[in-house]
């Protein structure tokens, strides 16, 4: 009798339970259904005006909706800065908080073509996603959503797509990455002066050794410990560089190792193209341990885990491509399919200088930046580095995706006395090995 | 539930296995099991992470069947099919290895193995066989493969009676670095560390869509394997032999059983599903090949063919439940933006106390009073 009692009991309490799980759901459906139904005609209303030139009229705001998909979440510092660029770009063009739908911590993989449809079916008009290796999924939603647009950001493979709607955008990260090569040569510099380099800290030839922990051997990450050593030699001439590859974009223990050996090795600077904050607490580590080793970071300020040791990071700033790109998709515009900024619009910049900058560090930064702003200094200028000791007059770069320079679509990049980097697409191209850096992995 | 009487001084309770359970039982006991996990949770969602713990399980219902519109919905409902069935084809072929008491913990490996033949077929002859070809060799190469992978710790254990646990778990890290290989050799852009969507124009090698349905062959082929498996196991003197062998070897041989064949013949079995499964992975879901793309069902896997207790019928609910939960889980982190970590609370004491029924459908908690029956 208990047993038939307390059955009936759970068998109530389930469908009591289920009857409020199917209320609660309801409203929201509802809710949601009105603004999916007019965001389908709005969708299907500029498609049918298409024929009109695009004179179909903005959006209006409130049924706007915007896409994120995420590799991360706010935990992870290089999704952190994405979010925190929306979020900026959200709030400058008077959007609300409703009209971004995000989708976090989304796999390279299938996951993320799934979550590009279901944000279009979620009724959004663009949709971003943050991650390299997300590009391929982006690129199919974007085959088979044709008035949907689709930007993988640090993509390449927007332009060679043929599809107008997918679009890829990337900073001009290089940029900062020669300012903060200044910050190190100044510090280099001030070492030097005082004789504070230890004999290990001079390669054969009397050069200051820098190291660089870099995450993959691709056109990345060398245009980016290329622009910092060129940095660096901007102020202090005699360096070179060693390059340690982690194969990974996020990695402490790996990062940290890597700068221990670059650091045994003699290494003074310790630059670094990855995402963790591994590199800067060995150099912290080693610093108080009585050796004399510095650290420039990327993305964020390292002055919270090596507060002596970090001179400055190179980092982006992403609300002024997510401001462009969401206000244009909002006004109904096409969105750049190659969209890449830097210090001319504040996409780049560099973080707080930490207290063991050298003096005159603030000066210089600010007439480097002054100088690349108008543009009368540009960071890969031909007759600032070599290879096998010759200067360049051209580099045909691939613009094909197959690796290969002798397609018809790969341009020559040296012009007018320097490489010009992400103009003919917006990631990166420079992947010249010039002299006076050595990749030791 | 216990009664005033105490006066008899003995353990206040001790734990008895049950020699059956009833049917109804058994239903009474995993309903409670999920009502409690539904009420734990809610504690949890409304003291942790102050949200409406109704309104969070509704979304979690959304994410794996609703959304703003009906195409939302029919999407999503579409993809957590699409995952049961990813999941319960391991599971199934899981089944008959654990039924023999080997320990197969090298699905995922498996798996992947089955993945790579896919994709390296749709990579080399994705523009030279016709389609209908061109996705029987996919699916041959992918069962021999996974077979293979199998068949490897199978021969070991029944020749030098190695560990199979251990033997089949460092398989699938050498399938991993195989991936890997693979990976690098067939990047695609070059330098993206990724092989991309493979055939991406020509679709060659993708499983077509039938009746507009793109994941409708990924049900039917598991739906085949679901059936096949469950009267292999029960019906056929193969499925008998499996189980004579997983009580007791010793009674196989007295029943003249041959333990070695019936461990080799089981294992290649169980490989040649898990490597179907990789076809079905990489040319049904992914298209595409990466050490991801099994993404530790290999091991949830596991759970499901345990918790069914090797019957395949009963693995559909709960690969259904385990795929909803996760999709739910995705939704949560989307809507109210609680990071996967709470999400993966929530699951896991979901599974707690499904785990925990297992317990009381098996075992009765005896309280020290003598004519209390109902226990619990």
């Amino acid at each position: 009798m208990k047993k038939i009692l307390s059955l009936l009991l759970t068998g109530a309490m389930v469908l009591s339970l289920t009857a409020c799980g199917s209320q609660a759901a309801a409203p929201a459906a509802d809710a949601a259904a009105p603004a999916a139904e007019e965001a389908a005609t709005e969708e299907a209303a500029p498609a049918e005006d298409a024929a009109a030139e695009e004179a179909a009229p903005a959006a209006a705001p409130s049924d706007f909706k915007v896409g994120v998909i995420l590799v991360g979440d706010e935990n992870e510092g290089y999704t952190y800065a994405h979010i925190e660029g929306i979020k900026k770009a959200m709030e400058t063009l008077g959007l609300t908080d409703d009209q971004v739908i995000w989708k976090y911590s989304i796999a390279e993989d299938a996951t993320c073509y799934d979550s590009a449809m279901d944000l279009v079916d979620s009724g959004c008009t663009v949709i971003f996603s943050n991650s390299y290796g997300h590009q391929t999924y982006m690129q199919q939603a974007a085959a088979e959503v044709p008035d949907v647009t689709f930007v993988s950001m640090t993509g390449d493979t927007a332009s060679i797509s043929g599809l107008s709607n997918f679009c890829n955008a990337f900073t001009n990260v290089y940029e900062s990455r020669y300012v903060s090569g200044v910050v190190a040569g100044m510090k280099i510099a001030e070492l030097d002066e005082l004789g504070e380099i230890p004999a290990t800290g001079y390669d054969a030839d009397g050069n200051v050794k820098v190291g660089y922990v870099g995450a993959y051997p691709y056109a990345e990450v060398v245009s980016g410990y290329t622009a910092f050593f060129l940095g660096i030699q901007s102020v202090f001439e005699k360096v070179s560089m060693e390059v340690s590859y982690t194969n990974s974009w996020f990695d402490i223990t790996a990062e940290g190792e890597a700068a221990k050996a670059l650091m045994s090795d003699g290494c003074v600077i310790i630059g670094q193209h990855a995402d963790s904050t591994g590199a800067p607490a060995a150099v912290q580590a080693a610093l108080d341990a009585g050796e004399v080793h510095y650290s420039v970071g990327y993305n964020v300020d390292m002055l919270s885990v090596a507060p002596d040791a970090a001179l400055t990071s190179a980092t982006n700033n992403w609300a002024v491509y997510y401001t462009y790109a969401i206000g244009a998709a909002m006004n109904g515009e096409k969105i750049d399919q190659n969209w890449a900024k830097g210090y001319a619009d504040d996409a780049v910049a560099i973080t707080a200088l930490g207290a063991s900058c050298a003096e005159g560090t603030a000066e210089k930064v600010a007439e480097a930046e002054a100088a690349i702003k108008d543009g009368s200094l540009h960071v890969f200028d031909a007759s600032k580095f070599t290879v096998d000791g010759k200067n360049l007059t051209e580099y045909v770069v691939d613009l094909t995706g197959n690796f290969e320079t002798t397609d018809d679509g790969d341009k020559n990049a040296i012009m007018d006395g320097y490489f010009h980097e992400s103009e003919f697409r917006s990631a990166p191209s420079f992947d010249i090995r010039i002299d006076g850096i050595k990749e030791l992995n | 539930m216990s009664k005033e009487d105490n006066a008899v001084r003995e353990p206040f309770m001790r734990i008895a296995k049950r020699g059956s359970t009833s049917m109804k039982r058994a239903i009474g006991v995993r309903l409670t099991g999920i009502i409690l996990a539904l009420i734990v949770s809610a504690l949890f969602i409304y003291f942790v992470t102050g949200l409406d713990p109704l309104a969070v399980y509704g979304a979690m219902f959304q994410g794996a069947f609703g959304g703003a519109s009906a195409a939302a919905a029919a999407r999503r409902s579409w993809i957590t099919i699409r995952d049961t069935m990813f999941l319960l084809t391991i599971a199934v072929a899981l089944a008959p290895a654990f039924k023999m008491r080997f320990w197969n913990i090298g699905a995922e490996g498996q798996v992947l193995m089955g993945g790579i033949a896919t994709a390296g077929c749709m990579i080399y002859l994705g523009d030279k066989l016709p389609t209908g070809l061109l996705l029987l060799v996919m699916f041959l190469s992918s069962c021999i493969s996974g077979a293979v992978w199998g068949l490897i710790p199978a021969i070991f254990k029944s020749k030098w009676n190695t560990n199979e646990t251990l033997f089949t778990l460092m398989m699938n890290y050498v399938a991993m670095q195989l991936t890997s290989y693979c990976v690098a050799l067939w990047e695609n852009p070059f330098g993206s560390n990724s092989v991309g969507i493979i055939n991406q124009n020509t679709m060659a090698g993708w499983f077509p869509a039938i009746a507009g349905k793109t994941y409708l062959l990924n049900v039917l082929i598991t739906l085949v394997i679901t059936v096949g498996m469950f009267f292999y196991m029960t019906k056929s003197k193969h499925g008998y032999e499996i189980s004579v062998v997983g009580e007791s070897q010793e009674t196989a041989k007295y029943a003249g059983i041959s333990t070695k064949k019936v461990i080799i013949r089981t294992m290649l079995i169980s490989g040649a599903i898990c490597g179907l499964a990789g076809f079905m992975g990489v040319a049904g879901i992914d298209h595409t090949i990466s050490t991801n793309t099994v993404g530790g069902r290999g091991f949830t896997a596991i759970i499901v063919a345990w918790l069914a207790k090797f019957n395949t019928f009963t693995m559909i609910l709960i690969s259904a439940l385990l795929v909803f939960l996760n999709r739910g889980a995705a939704e949560i982190a989307s809507q109210f933006s609680l990071n996967e970590f709470a999400s993966d609370i929530i699951s896991g004491i979901i599974l707690f106390f499904i785990l925990g029924s297992e317990f009381f459908c098996n075992y009765k908690v005896i309280f020290q009073h003598k004519n209390d029956q109902e226990g619990k």
